[in-house]
């Protein structure tokens, strides 16, 4: 049972993910982003990850995709399609990501994973507690050096956006 | 002895380095010293080498003075540069630099005032330097060298007044002219040199060597290789020589000054041709019966009398004065071509080395004292000119002098070493006497036209009186006109000959008094016609209708030339060559250019500027590694 | 203590690593695709999403698959969404500021950097 959902949702995360990428649409294409951020953060829940597929939603679903839609409507002449590519170069990319993607499967399908049967659920005390520990398991130094990457992103996109003052 | 050569090389290097800061007079009198200091080297080396210590046991040496090689192919094929010594370079050492000597002093005057005096002497020197090397060389290549050397010389001398198209185009010709017959020259040398196996004179004029090459098995087109080699030699010699049908140039050569038509292409360069056969005489004799000295003999005597003909006609007294040279030349070939080996039968090879002796003393003087009279009329033509003889005392005296001797009249020089070769001609060929018989008497009638027209006919209107010429010009005429008169009675047999013994000859009254007899008789025809002025020259032209305009047009062999040059060569091989080259190979050149500028357009597109091609050629180059990372680790 | 739920499996019942590896992997590419073929500066940052998110999903797949005990994938793709994210919120600053210098975002109009 859960085999068809996953194939299903794969099926439509590659079809909505190529859309994305072809549409000439900005708009459109924004959209279609969106739904592969749903269909990635289903594929979360499905493996009983609930707090990564919540944050997915959250930050990527709900924050990013509002950022892009903002940027768009700045930025005018955006509801015109844009130019289309020039079929040398669309052939020319095809040729390059199929030879990239069937190099990388060949690579995964011909190393042996190994498996294990599970049981274990990570909850968010557990993930918490892992982000803030600083024992054997702990990820506080990741944790610190990340938030000091949003403030310098924070900081950074203030000067960048900012007008000079006439 | 070494010095002969190099002391007019240094004169040259000196004047040619540094013309502009030295100007006339005193690049001539530098030109005048060295060549002062080689006149007396020279000739107290070869007056001691015949009278002093060149005789042992009855022959001459062949001294070699110095050796050394150059370049080394095999032990007996080297080329090698050296000074050799024997009667024929010691003869050679008295005429070179004592016409040289004297064309410098004449030029002092003769060449006053004129731009590029400087550059005058300078070549003149370098003249020099070549000829002496030339005479004094020591094996065929070098002298191919100094021949070559002496065609540049006489290329930059002739287009001396360069502004002068025509003076331009003349040396060009010269040059080309002997330049192709140095290609035959050249061909000649390397067969030779090749069957041979040897360059040096002395091996190759060796009796016994000779004879071993006689035997050579290797023919072709049924005469020995050794023939076609001297053939081609003689070639070379040729078109050094004016001989038919290598002598356009001669004429055109008159373009240059004065003294470099004396020096040059009267008594010293165009004698080398005569020079190379008589240094190669035992060779050109003994190769297979001597087949190669029958072609020289028939082709001296051929052009003495086609230049004869024609020099009847010539209204320039320059050209008169070159086809003159051209048939006395002509002579000298006979002469070597009739002649003998040994004893009395090398009859032929002296006479032709003594005629040669004279010929350029009273050729030299008949240039210069020309020279002399076109500096007092500022005209080449005979028609401008008249009763000189009021005017230019010194010049008229001396050209009378050069004129009686080259008629072969006695006492007078030419009458000794003319009769000479007409006593050698006789015993020999009597069809080649036959002609060089008739050119005496023709010789005679020429020379008398050009004396009497210039110093007799009614005086014309000059614009200006003409008044002698300076001490710096008569007095070179009045020493080379003693050498004229009197050098006849060197008894030239006891010093050049054949095997190199001295013999003794003596004259043969009868043949002696046809030949002075045939002279007077042209002598006479020429005061009939030319003494007093008179239309009797015109009538006979005209009576002689389309012979006289065939002879007077040189029998029209330059407009053949010009045919063969511009409409056959120039059309069909010069210029597909010509496409060929700029085509072809300049084609590939600039291809090779032009596809590199235009395959680097085409790359320079690869850095576009757009991030997504880095991307896309990072993406690619990083598969690509790591699918060969891939494999390599795998295996 | 944690109540323990009865023993189920993490994984997704029936579908191998394989699987789930390949759908990361295309959709990877087709990220890559998008990223040479767009001509607009956004759309090449909505390429770079799905690149990011592709990776952000196998972090954590190789995680639950292989290593059930540990926690290093799941912690790890919390923050490539971090990071995701404040990437995006730069770039799009630098888009916006480009564009009030030359009215564009067009990618042909950025090519002042070649030959």
């Amino acid at each position: 049972m859960e085999r068809v959902f996953f194939y299903f949702i794969a099926v439509a995360i590659i079809v909505f993910a190529f859309m994305a990428v072809t549409n000439r649409n900005m708009m459109r294409s924004i959209i279609y982003l969106l739904f592969v951020l749903i269909g990635v953060s289903s594929i979360y829940f499905m493996i009983e990850y609930n707090f990564l597929g919540a944050v997915q939603l959250t930050v990527y679903a709900g924050g990013i995709i509002i950022l892009y839609i903002n940027s768009i409507m700045l930025i005018e002449k955006i509801g015109t399609p844009m130019e289309k590519v020039k079929t040398v170069r669309k052939v020319v990319a095809g040729i390059i990501s199929v030879f990239g993607l069937a190099l990388t499967l060949f690579a995964i399908y011909s190393y042996p994973f190994q498996t294990v049967k599970s049981g274990n659920v990570t909850t968010v005390s557990q993930i918490g507690q892992a982000l803030l520990g600083y024992g054997n398991n702990g990820y506080v130094l990741p944790f610190e050096v990340i938030s000091i990457l949003l403030l310098a992103a924070m900081v950074g996109a203030i000067m960048i956006a900012k007008t000079e003052k006439k | 002895m070494i010095l002969i050569p190099l002391i007019p090389l240094a004169v040259f290097l000196l004047l040619g380095i540094f013309f502009r800061r030295i100007k006339e007079p005193v690049s001539g009198y530098i030109g005048v010293a060295g060549l002062t200091i080689v006149s007396l080297i020279s000739f107290y080396i070869a007056i001691s080498y015949f009278l002093d210590f060149g005789l042992v046991n009855g022959e001459y040496q062949k001294i070699i003075v110095f050796r050394s090689t150059w370049i080394h192919f095999t032990d007996n094929l080297k080329i090698e540069m050296g000074i050799l010594l024997d009667p024929l370079s010691a003869v050679m050492l008295i005429v070179v630099p004592l016409i040289s000597w004297m064309v410098h002093i004449y030029s002092l005057g003769y060449m006053k005032g004129e731009g590029g005096f400087t550059r005058f002497y300078a070549f003149l020197s370098l003249f020099t330097f070549s000829m002496l090397g030339l005479v004094l060389s020591v094996n065929i290549f070098q002298i191919y060298i100094f021949w070559e050397l002496v065609g540049v010389s006489s290329y930059s001398l002739i287009g001396f007044y360069y502004k002068k198209k025509s003076a331009v185009l003349a040396a060009k010709k010269a040059f080309i002219v002997t330049r192709f017959a140095d290609l035959g020259f050249l061909i000649g040398l390397l067969i030779l040199s090749y069957f041979a196996g040897t360059f040096d004179f002395l091996t190759l004029t060796n009796l016994d060597f000779i004879q071993t090459l006689n035997g050579q098995a290797v023919t072709f087109m049924g005469l020995s290789v050794i023939t076609w080699a001297l053939i081609l030699i003689f070639m070379g010699g040729a078109g050094k020589s004016a001989m038919f049908p290598l002598h356009i140039w001669l004429p055109d050569a008159m373009e240059g000054p004065t003294p470099v038509s004396a020096l040059i292409h009267a008594a010293t360069m165009v004698v080398a041709g005569v020079f190379l056969v008589a240094r190669l005489f035992p060779m050109f004799y003994f190769i297979e019966d001597g087949i190669a000295l029958e072609v020289v003999a028939y082709v001296g005597a051929f052009t003495t009398l086609f230049a004869a003909v024609i020099a009847l006609t010539q209204y320039d007294i320059k050209r008169v004065l070159a086809f003159s040279t051209m048939s006395q030349i002509g002579y000298m070939m006979l002469a070597l071509g009739v002649s003998g080996y040994g004893e009395h039968e090398g009859l032929g090879y002296m006479a032709s080395m003594f005629h040669l002796f004279t010929h350029a003393m009273f050729k030299a003087l008949l240039f210069l004292g020309a020279g002399a009279i076109i500096h007092a009329v500022h005209s080449n033509f005979m028609q401008d000119m008249g009763g000189l003889r009021k005017h230019l005392p010194v010049t008229h005296i001396t050209f009378l002098v050069a004129a009686l001797a080259i008629s072969g009249i006695p006492p007078f020089a030419g009458f000794f070493s003319k009769d000479e070769i007409l006593a050698a001609a006789f015993e020999h060929n009597k069809l080649i006497w036959f002609t060089g018989f008739i050119v005496a008497g023709m010789t005679a009638f020429y020379m008398f036209r050009l004396y009497f027209r210039i110093f007799w006919w009614n005086d014309p209107e000059y614009k200006h009186k003409p008044h002698e010429a300076p001490k710096t010009m008569t007095v070179p005429l009045m020493i080379l006109a003693f050498m004229a008169a009197f050098s006849g009675f060197i008894p030239f047999s006891d010093f050049v000959s054949t095997d190199y013994s001295p013999f003794h000859t003596h004259i043969e009254w009868g043949l002696a008094g046809a030949s002075v007899g045939i002279g007077v008789l042209g002598i006479l025809l020429a005061v009939l016609f030319y003494k007093k002025e008179n239309d009797l020259s015109d009538r006979f032209a005209r009576a002689f209708g389309i012979f006289y305009k065939w002879t007077f047009n040189k029998f029209y062999i330059d407009e053949l030339y010009f045919f063969i040059t511009k409409k056959i060569i120039f059309k069909n091989i010069s210029a597909p060559f010509a496409w060929f080259d700029r085509h072809i190979v300049d084609g590939t050149m600039n291809g090779i250019g032009n596809s590199t500028v235009w395959i680097s357009e085409k790359i320079k597109g690869l850095q576009s500027g757009r991030v997504q091609d880095y991307a896309m050629y990072f993406v690619s180059g990083a598969t690509v590694i790591s699918m060969i990372l891939w494999f390599l680790l795998n295996n | 203590m944690q109540k323990q739920k009865k023993n189920r499996c993490i994984m997704i019942n029936g579908v191998s690593i394989y699987e789930i590896l390949t759908l990361t992997s295309i959709m990877f590419f087709i990220g890559v695709y998008g990223f040479f073929t767009r001509k607009n500066l956004i759309a090449m940052l909505v390429s770079v999403e799905l690149i990011l998110n592709s990776a952000a999903v196998n972090f954590v797949i190789i995680n639950k698959y292989m290593f059930p005990g540990k926690l290093g994938g799941d912690i790890f793709s919390i923050f490539i969404i971090a990071v995701a994210a404040a990437e995006t919120a730069l770039a799009l600053a630098i888009i916006i500021n480009l564009y009030r210098l030359i009215m564009s975002v067009k990618t042909k109009d950025l090519e002042t950097m070649k030959y």
